[in-house]
């Protein structure tokens, strides 16, 4: 008898593989020729776009969406990748009912956006399909550059600065570079391995260097790389991840949601991996719903996303929260997680909600999902987040100050830092 | 990025895209944006004689015509040449060349139609440094009612005449901006090459009503209860413009007159149609009016893509499908195609069929379950098929090839005739 969604337990193969398969492939198809002018038609190519000011990249909307109009496609990919050259990955990550098609002034008159992002993802694998890096490198400059973090942040300031004409080397603890782009994205929004594709595309500017396995503080030390090298960005995320801090937390069957978003990003047959018949999820942010649908994607019979405080304070917007209920996701605002409950392996999860009120909710798998936090002391803090620059040392993403746990973010301060340190490096900056 | 660089009767300009003789060229300050845009060069719009202006209405001076999402698809007006001071427009002219010396500027002109009108005029632009004059021989509506503008347009010996004092009177490159409103675009255009033009732009606004106000029973643009004609332009007109640009490029005696296209020139791939029939450079100005001086970046970028696209440079471009129109008589008449039924792209909508069974020739079957297919025997490839087709390639038209049957008439395909050889053809057996 192969296991079901009803198996108790946490158990592989609840869904046919080529269930599971279909359901990670068909999350927002990619936009035939024909849709892509008729979505692209309903633009009005609106003057100092509303769009364009709400893109943390601020990519030129409106003209990339008129190229794709009159068949330039590769053209809106030039537009795009001149101020985001992870536009391949933010049309597909991006929370753009909140970001660009928030604003989108047929959004706010009609309750209908352009489809920004889907015209994004049309526009960019069109020309990323062709194989074409569509820049060319500057001559070298002799500069020496050390990036570590092969994340969006990353990436993005070592693609500007070999633009420039900087040599480059990227260190990055993990045996994949990409950041959370390969191991924080939920599966079913990055198919095909596009990650890993985008950052072969991406390094086709020549002059990156890159080596996965490198740890800060481990393989090299901030002080040795600023000894090495003309400059040093760090682009190295939130390693650590928050605590809940009950008791029960190391019981079996307890673990975190970047974990398992990470491990599903990594198994070619999504059906071999284990999920528990009853899961909680603990949190209010995209980790937890991305863990959330993706464990009913794996066959879990309930998932429960339990969140302390109330729907318009969740970090996940609506949208997102809508699309976690519409895959089968129970949403229970304002409950704060009291104690795990089990013997060697969870077995419940009791919360509190405010009033006081108790109740318990039936888990074999619980996921954190409350933050991720910065680890090490490498250089000066603003609070619990780097500084984004001292001395010759630069910092951006989710490790800096100002981060936003956004992909877009993360890419816009690595290409910011990248143009301060070319005006420092070539001498006409401070 | 392919080179973009425009020649037009020696005016460089870093792209083919200029503005036209029209509102957005009224003054300095559009023309400066236009250029910080990108734009390649303006014709500034239109200066009239020294003395007290022309007065343009305070009511609506535009109407139009909309899709059903409010895309603009043909835009009329009412308004007449500047009427602002000549000499504001003057030294506004003189102060944006010299701080733009890499745009063409080029004035446009129209004044009565005397020699000494003419020659005042030559003589007072002189000092601005500008590039070239463009004479309005074109706007339909108001001025040619004082006899300028398309009234002079409309009888070649006067484009002829005028040309001839402007070449007289002045060294500048000379272009005539020629009317649509007449019968044979191509008389104009040999008046102002025996005149001397340098070039002809082309077309001017096209006379028009775009509609009816159906409670106050008045023409729009309405003002105070009445309306009058206005020039049409924008995509809607230029089917009519690619063909007078076309009448005279392959015109044996004007084909070495340069052409600046005008007419609905909205995206990149407008101009480049423009150019290939002939025109040297394109203008512009509905398009701009409606979305802005920045679609200038889409027409450059779409130009650039295509010609890498394609290997060739701008000039190849220039003239490229010239010598492929010609008269009906020439095409071939044993050229024989069918219309093809993707039946996986069929959306099963049944347009074709209506279009063919209740207007053509009940070429098309439609089965029981909604499938419908060519009938090679009834086709005469008349494409009216695939122009309702509201999917994209779903029908095309497939090629009978050389001795292959055509199963419509039972004849195999034959050699290249057309009807100058064809024996139904009277001519052909009156020479027999």
């Amino acid at each position: 008898m192969p296991n079901s969604p009803q198996t108790p337990g946490i158990v592989a193969q609840r869904l046919p593989s080529s269930q599971v398969a279909e359901n990670f492939a068909t999350y927002m198809p990619a936009y035939e020729a024909h849709e892509a002018r008729v979505a692209a038609d309903r633009c009005y190519f609106c003057h100092d776009a509303p769009c364009m000011t709400a893109c943390p990249t601020a990519i030129d909307i409106p003209l990339f969406i008129r190229q794709i109009a009159t068949g330039t496609p590769d053209a809106a990919a030039k537009t795009i990748f001149a101020q985001n050259i992870m536009g391949g990955m933010c049309a597909r990550v991006c929370p753009t009912e909140t970001l660009c098609e928030e604003v989108c002034v047929r959004e706010v008159a009609e309750g209908k956006p352009v489809e920004i992002g889907r015209l994004q993802r049309f526009a960019t694998d069109s020309l990323m399909a062709k194989g074409v890096h569509p820049f060319t490198r500057a001559a070298d400059t002799g500069k020496r550059v050390a990036v570590v973090g092969a994340g969006p942040a990353g990436l993005s300031c070592a693609h500007r600065l070999a633009l420039h004409g900087h040599t480059v080397t990227v260190y990055d603890r993990k045996p994949k570079a990409g950041g959370l782009n390969e191991y924080g994205i939920a599966a079913y929004k990055s198919t095909d391995d596009f990650a890993a594709r985008e950052v072969e595309w991406l390094l086709k500017i020549g002059g990156i260097t890159l080596q996965t396995g490198k740890e800060l503080d481990r393989d090299m030390t901030l002080e040795s790389l600023q000894s090495s090298f003309d400059a040093v960005f760090l682009g190295i995320g939130l390693g650590g991840v928050n605590a809940l801090g009950l008791g029960g937390e190391d019981m079996a069957g307890v673990s975190n949601a970047v974990d398992f978003i990470a491990d599903l990003r990594q198994a070619s047959d999504k059906s071999t991996l284990t999920i528990g018949r009853d899961v909680v999820v603990i949190g209010g942010g995209m980790t937890a719903v991305d863990a959330a649908v993706q464990a009913k994607l794996l066959g879990a019979q309930t998932v429960t996303m339990v969140y302390r405080r109330g729907k318009e304070k969740m970090s996940a917007s609506v949208y997102e929260q809508e699309h976690a209920t519409a895959s089968g996701v129970t949403i229970v605002y304002g409950a704060a997680p009291v104690k795990i409950l089990g013997a060697g392996k969870v077995e419940a999860v009791q919360f509190a909600y405010e009033s006081g009120e108790t109740f318990t909710l039936k888990a074999d798998q619980v996921f954190k999902a409350i933050g991720q936090t910065l680890v090490g002391e490498p250089i000066a803090r603003d609070g619990k987040k780097l500084i984004k620059r001292a001395g010759k040392v630069w910092a951006g993403g989710d490790c800096a100050a100002g981060g936003e746990d956004l992909t877009v973010t993360a890419v816009a301060q690595g290409r910011d830092a990248a143009e301060e340190m070319n005006s420092v490096l070539m001498g006409s900056g401070a | 990025m392919a080179n973009l660089t425009s020649n037009f009767i020696g005016i460089k300009s870093p792209n083919p895209f200029w503005l036209a003789s029209a509102p957005p060229t009224d003054k300095a300050y559009n023309v400066e944006r236009a250029y910080e845009a990108g734009w390649g060069g303006v014709v500034w719009k239109t200066l009239g004689s020294e003395g007290p202006p022309v007065v343009n209405v305070s009511g609506p001076r535009y109407g139009a015509i909309w899709g059903a999402d409010r895309r603009l698809l043909g835009l009329n007006n009412i308004e007449l040449i500047t009427d602002r001071p000549l000499q504001i427009n003057l030294d506004e002219i003189k102060a944006v060349k010299r701080k733009w010396r890499d745009r063409a500027l080029v004035i446009s002109l129209m004044v009565p139609c005397d020699e000494e009108s003419w020659k005042d005029i030559l003589h007072r632009i002189e000092d601005t440094e500008a590039d070239g004059v463009e004479l309005n021989f074109g706007c339909p509506h108001g001025m040619a009612e004082r006899g300028m503008g398309s009234a002079v347009g409309q009888v070649p010996e006067y484009i002829e005449m005028v040309t001839r004092w402007v070449k007289k009177h002045s060294r500048m490159p000379c272009i005539v901006k020629l009317t649509p409103n007449i019968n044979d675009i191509r008389k104009p255009a040999e008046a102002a090459y025996a005149g001397g033009a340098d070039a002809v732009s082309l077309i001017n606004t096209i006379n028009s009503i775009t509609s009816v106000n159906l409670d106050n029973f008045a023409p729009e643009p309405m003002i105070d209860g009445k309306g009058t004609h206005g020039g049409y332009c924008g995509p809607a007109v230029k089917p009519i413009a690619l063909n007078m640009v076309a009448e005279i490029a392959r015109n044996p005696a004007t084909r070495d007159l340069p052409i600046s296209g005008i007419g609905g020139v909205t995206t990149w791939r407008d101009a480049a149609e423009f150019l290939a029939l002939g025109a040297g450079n394109v203008q512009v100005c509905t398009a701009a009016m409606t979305y802005g001086f920045k679609i200038v970046s889409e027409m450059i970028s779409g130009l650039s893509d295509y010609l890498d696209d394609k290997g060739m440079e701008l000039s190849d471009l220039v003239g490229r499908a010239t010598p492929n129109v010609t008269d009906w008589q020439f095409l071939n008449l044993n050229y024989v195609t069918k219309a093809a039924i993707n039946q996986d792209d069929c959306i099963k909508c049944g347009r074709c069929f209506a279009a063919c069974e209740d207007t053509s020739h009940q070429a098309i079957a439609m089965s029981a379950d909604r499938t419908f297919t060519v009938k090679d025997e009834e086709c005469v490839a008349c494409n009216l098929c695939v122009n309702v087709c509201p999917v994209q390639d779903c029908i095309t038209m497939v090629e009978v090839p050389k001795g292959g049957l055509d199963q419509r008439t039972g004849r195999k395909v034959g050699e290249y005739a057309n009807w100058t050889m064809h024996p139904n053809n009277p001519s052909v057996a009156a020479a027999e």
